[in-house]
């Protein structure tokens, strides 16, 4: 089944990732998610089409509109979606790490701030 | 590619604790959050206020290349004790999220290294999980608010 796959392709396109931002705090039609976008409304209905397979957007019927929401459940159980979160930190703390390794106090024109440098351990 | 990275984030909790060990001295780990300059070049965002004392506020934005505002976010900082600690709140404006509260926590390991503790309490579960589940919000967000400049100057 490749229906794990297909999850990761369909959260891999932007406009499909800016319509999950945009639904997770509140169920919204198809309209109303159109409507956020500078996109013809037919690819965005093609975006909630492939959301709604891979069963990461319910849909839900209410009177003549159909509301789409996030499925909570789908995204907990992709145990994977923890890694985006920890890959954004690990970039930012390995940015750091180069940043802090080449980092030389002396260069600085004020040296008044670095006065104090420790010694190292 | 290996990550250094650690999350916890338990199931059914409202919070995670974020750890990493550098392969730097504890006085420069603390120094990258300290001084605004350095914080901006790793954050990638620009420092508008960074008062490191306790009572102290910060804010920070992310303008894209024509210089359109399309992030920024803010917090006050409640504990500040140099290469040891820092508490404060994290708030993303204009965004669904609510205010979030972080403890961050500097330790020194022997031969240069030293270690982050980022403790991170949400309002609720489903704000965390939200947060966890869509951790491209902030990236999104800012591609977003762009297209509605982009859109409003056609206008």
């Amino acid at each position: 089944m490749n229906l794990r796959r297909d999850v990761f392709q369909a959260i891999a396109d932007p406009t499909r990732r800016a319509i999950l931002v945009l639904v997770a705090s509140q169920s919204m039609t198809a309209g109303a998610i159109a409507a956020n976008f500078d996109t013809a409304r037919p690819t965005v209905s093609k975006h909630l089409q492939i959301l709604t397979e891979c069963e990461l957007l319910d849909q839900e019927q209410n009177g003549r509109e159909i509301y789409y929401q996030l499925n909570p459940k789908k995204m907990k159980e992709i145990a994977d979606f923890i890694e985006p979160f920890r890959n954004m930190w690990d970039d930012r703390f390995n940015k750091l790490e180069a940043i802090m390794k080449n980092y030389r106090p002396e260069k600085k024109e004020d040296g008044a701030k670095n006065k104090d440098r420790r010694r190292r351990r | 590619m290996e990550r250094k990275t650690k999350i916890d984030a338990e199931d059914g909790k409202q919070d995670l604790m974020i750890t990493r060990e550098f392969d730097v001295p504890l006085e420069l780990l603390f120094k990258a959050y300290e001084d605004p300059e350095i914080f901006e070049q790793w954050m990638g965002t620009k420092v508008l206020k960074l008062e490191n004392k306790q009572h102290g506020g910060y804010r920070f934005e992310t303008s894209d290349p024509q210089g359109n505002v399309v992030f920024s976010a803010n917090g006050t900082i409640h504990e500040f004790i140099p290469n040891q600690k820092i508490v404060r709140t994290f708030e993303m404006e204009n965004t669904p999220y609510p205010v979030q509260l972080e403890f961050l926590e500097f330790e020194d390991l022997t031969a240069g290294r030293s270690k982050l503790n980022m403790h991170v309490v949400y309002r609720s579960v489903v704000d965390r999980d939200n947060i966890l589940k869509l951790p491209f919000a902030q990236g999104v967000n800012m591609a977003h608010n762009r297209l509605e400049e982009i859109v409003s100057e056609l206008k």
